[in-house]
């Protein structure tokens, strides 16, 4: 990014670039990183701010919202509030750690494979391509009945399960920018494998990747509360969204809180993140650009 | 059969910006008026609006379009919709995106005639094989029968315009429908083209921004600029006459002069030397030889200083022989000698003095600026990667070079995107000129150019020859643009060297006949040099 420091001097009246990007962000992306960063802060902050632990139990069973719970109670007559807030560390944390790893690997081996030769390409397809062929949920019982369930396992196992998809859409769209004439002319100036991957690649494939991003995030969420429900993910009393909802279930013939609060939190996080991707600078500017 | 139109102020705008301000013009039936201009002068817009149509984003603001006794932008859109491939019909620039590739060609040639109720399908298929034939279209009653991929790029484009006439239309709008044709291919479309538009009587607008391509289909033409208009009359009086001072220098590009080279090269020591080259694709049998050869035992002596042009239509293997140079393509026989020393055949086994002394330029700018870097930083990689400048020397070498190519500094902190064709290409020549090559490969630098535009960036070229002495191979399929620039032209066919003509014998023949064909088909800027060329040879059955 030495470009970004050295063009500001020449450029008469030009805002910084930083807040030149950050003003590329419309209504919706501020919403959506407002609501990134409540979350971030309640899984950081949250707990220690709380008058009560979602542990203390023994109250009404699935009660309604009320001064004392403003979620309402569990089907432990657990607060509800208190358990959303403590399950924003394992949601936000796991899954947003368990995306990133399987975009990041995903995308790289992508990029690897699309720059090299068709050796290193075949053998990284198939290899990922042998791994989509087993069942996601089979694989994480294997990895979980083999290491045992914890909290570094599971951002292991979601990462390795989606990691050929992310690489599936990662290699597709970089094969394509690979065959682009800029990138022939990097390579006739003798540049490395490297810098053609990450300088001239990656930079053209990084917006439909975060895309892709967001709606990974979205599965990880699922597959976690899926193996939480199995009772292979986070293990009771901790408990992520996916969980409250699952363990919460009976809470919907009687339409409680304690059913809707945690599913809310996963929609206005996940949401909240696509809106933000939706927002980023290159997109807007590649939109603007084509126009 | 056709129907006078008549434009009077029409105003196109998108946002805040006029596209098309206050045009009016009018068409007497069964004339052909051309709009001409360069990219972004809305000279589609402006056809687009005599269908009542704007593209997304744009808005007609104002005016009025009448055909016959259609106020076609009163109109409401179930009216538009039987307007639309009926009564006006359009043929695109690009046939190959405009067919549904997985349906046969009878099947969407017909589909105007069917769709509007003129005709039974039946019907409408006996019309369409006429009108092939009429299109001098190979095996008329069968071609139909094929799906797109399966014909060439010029029949294409007949056929589209048989889906624009089957219906009867009283006005047809062509859009540029020959520029992205080769040479021989366009005559023989444009042949095709004028003979339907004469024979029919129908009105036609024919956008372009070739003026030589205009003075051959065209009654009047008129010159539009930025949205506005510059000039318009008789082709033949704004030929010979122009009086706007765009319309000349439009003329003056489109008769491009001779750029003088520099010192006698004559005698300068040999640069690049191939004997016997041949490279082609696939996977290669028992002797080396690839499954399929592109070109083959080609032999060629550049000098320092010098330009040499190659030229040939596509496929014939000229960007080919530019890859090969460059090292992205391993020859499977013959060798190359590049000032004096033998050239690795492969990328990865040449050292990086190699490699910045050959440098590629390539025709379209939009793919060879990676769009997500800025200009500066685009200037920047090589002069890091192969003289590790820095910091106040690096912004010091990158501003000489904008200036080197007539850019202006400002634009070091633009990203390609913000650029124009022409500023996009001047910054990739910049770029290969950041290495200080000895040796410039250009292929297709201004095909995708306008006119001006293109003839701007061909004395930039020139300029840069006669100050720096760089030697250029200079690829194109047009001769005007070799002939302009280069010392010496190579003609390509089919992978093979057909011929080599010096500078001083370019108007002296005879020729190789395949040379004389191509340098036959450039159209010339004056009326009735179709009519000529007709006279000479019976129109050929493509």
């Amino acid at each position: 990014m030495s470009s970004l420091s050295t063009s500001a001097g020449r450029a008469h009246g030009v805002p910084s670039p930083w807040r030149m990007r950050l003003g590329y962000f419309g209504v919706s992306g501020w919403i959506g990183l407002a609501i990134v960063a409540f979350w971030a802060l309640a899984a950081v902050f949250g707990p220690t701010l709380l008058s009560r632990t979602g542990a203390a139990g023994g109250g009404a069973v699935f009660a309604p919202i009320s001064a004392a719970h403003w979620l309402g109670t569990d089907y432990l007559g657990r607060d509800m509030l208190a358990r959303v807030i403590e399950g924003a560390r394992y949601t936000v944390g796991v899954a947003f750690l368990a995306t990133l790893l399987a975009s990041g690997t995903g995308t790289l081996l992508a990029l690897l494979a699309a720059a090299s030769g068709r050796w290193i390409d075949a053998t990284l397809s198939r290899g990922l391509d042998t791994l989509t062929a087993i069942p996601s949920k089979m694989f994480a019982l294997l990895i979980v009945a083999g290491f045992g369930s914890s909290v570094p396992m599971l951002v292991a196992a979601a990462a390795v399960i989606y990691v050929p998809g992310a690489y599936r859409i990662a290699r597709s769209l970089a094969v394509n920018v690979n065959a682009l004439d800029y990138v022939t002319v990097a390579r006739t100036r003798g540049e490395s494998t490297g810098y053609v991957m990450l300088r001239e690649i990656l930079p053209n494939i990084a917006g439909p990747m975060l895309a892709d991003l967001g709606l990974r995030f979205v599965y990880v969420v699922l597959l976690l509360a899926s193996l939480s429900f199995l009772g292979l993910g986070v293990q009771p009393p901790e408990a992520d969204w996916g969980s409250l909802v699952r363990e919460n279930i009976l809470a919907l013939s009687e339409g409680g809180a304690s059913v809707i609060a945690p599913s809310l939190a996963i929609a206005s996080l996940t949401i909240a993140v696509n809106l933000v991707i939706d927002n980023l600078p290159g997109r807007g500017a590649r939109e603007r650009g084509a126009r | 059969m056709g129907s006078p139109v008549v434009v009077d102020k029409l105003t196109v705008s998108a946002g805040g910006a006029t596209l098309v301000d206050a045009l009016s013009f009018a068409i007497q039936p069964g004339e052909v008026l051309a709009l001409i201009g360069e990219s972004g002068s809305g000279k589609t817009t402006t056809a687009l609006a005599l269908m009542g149509y704007a593209r997304r984003g744009c808005r007609i603001s104002g005016g009025s379009v009448r055909i016959g006794d259609v106020d076609v932008l009163s109109l409401d859109a179930r009216q538009l919709r039987a307007l639309r491939g009926h009564i006006v019909t359009y043929i695109a620039q690009s046939a190959a995106a405009s067919f549904d590739p997985s349906r046969t060609i009878l099947d969407q040639v017909v589909e105007p005639a069917v769709l509007h109720g003129t005709m039974r399908r039946g019907e409408a298929e006996l019309k369409a094989i006429q009108l092939f034939r009429e299109l001098a279209l190979p095996e008329p009653e069968s071609i139909g029968q094929r799906y797109p991929h399966q014909v060439s790029g010029g029949q294409l484009q007949r056929l589209m315009a048989a889906m624009a006439l089957i219906t009867d239309p009283e006005v047809v709008i062509l859009d540029e429908p020959t520029t992205a044709l080769d040479v021989t291919t366009q005559v023989e479309v444009l042949r095709a083209f004028r003979r339907v538009v004469r024979e029919r009587q129908v009105t036609a607008v024919y956008v372009s921004h070739d003026l030589a391509v205009v003075a051959q289909m065209a009654d009047h033409i008129l010159v539009l600029r930025d949205g506005c208009m510059r000039e318009v009359g008789a082709t033949e009086r704004l030929l010979a006459a122009p009086q706007n001072e765009y319309t000349i220098s439009l003329l003056a590009a489109a008769r491009p002069a001779p750029r003088v080279s520099a010192a006698k090269v004559a005698d300068a020591d040999v640069l690049l030397r191939l004997q016997g080259l041949s490279a082609g694709y696939g996977t290669r049998n028992a002797e080396g030889k690839p499954a399929i050869m592109i070109i083959e035992d080609i032999d060629l002596e550049l000098r320092r200083g010098q330009a040499i042009g190659v030229i040939g239509e596509s496929g014939s293997g000229k960007t080919t022989l530019a890859r090969a140079v460059a090292g992205l393509l391993a020859p499977c026989a013959g060798t190359m000698q590049f000032d004096g020393r033998t050239l690795p055949p492969a990328l990865a086994q040449r050292t990086r003095d190699e490699l910045r002394r050959i440098q590629i330029v390539f025709q379209s700018a939009d793919t060879a600026l990676n769009p997500s870097h800025t200009v500066e930083r685009i200037l920047a990689r090589p002069l890091e990667f192969y003289k590790g400048l820095k910091g106040q020397a690096l912004r010091r070498r990158i501003d000489e070079l904008l200036d080197v190519v007539k850019l202006p500094r400002a634009l070091a902190d633009r990203l390609p995107g913000g650029l124009s064709g022409g500023q996009k290409q001047r910054v990739n020549l910049a770029r290969a000129l950041a290495a200080e090559p000895d040796l410039i490969l250009c292929d297709e630098v201004t095909s995708a150019l306008d006119t001006v535009v293109g003839a701007a960036v061909l004395d930039l070229i020139a300029e840069l020859r006669r100050e720096l002495g760089v030697s250029y191979l200079f690829i194109s399929h047009d001769l005007h643009t070799v002939r302009s620039v280069c010392d010496e032209i190579v003609v390509m066919r089919h992978g093979r060297k057909l011929a080599q003509v010096a500078r001083a014998d370019y108007d002296r023949g005879p020729h190789h006949p395949y040379y004389e064909q191509l340098a036959r088909a450039v159209p010339e800027l004056r009326r009735g040099w179709l009519d000529d060329l007709d006279k000479q040879r019976p129109a050929l059955v493509a």
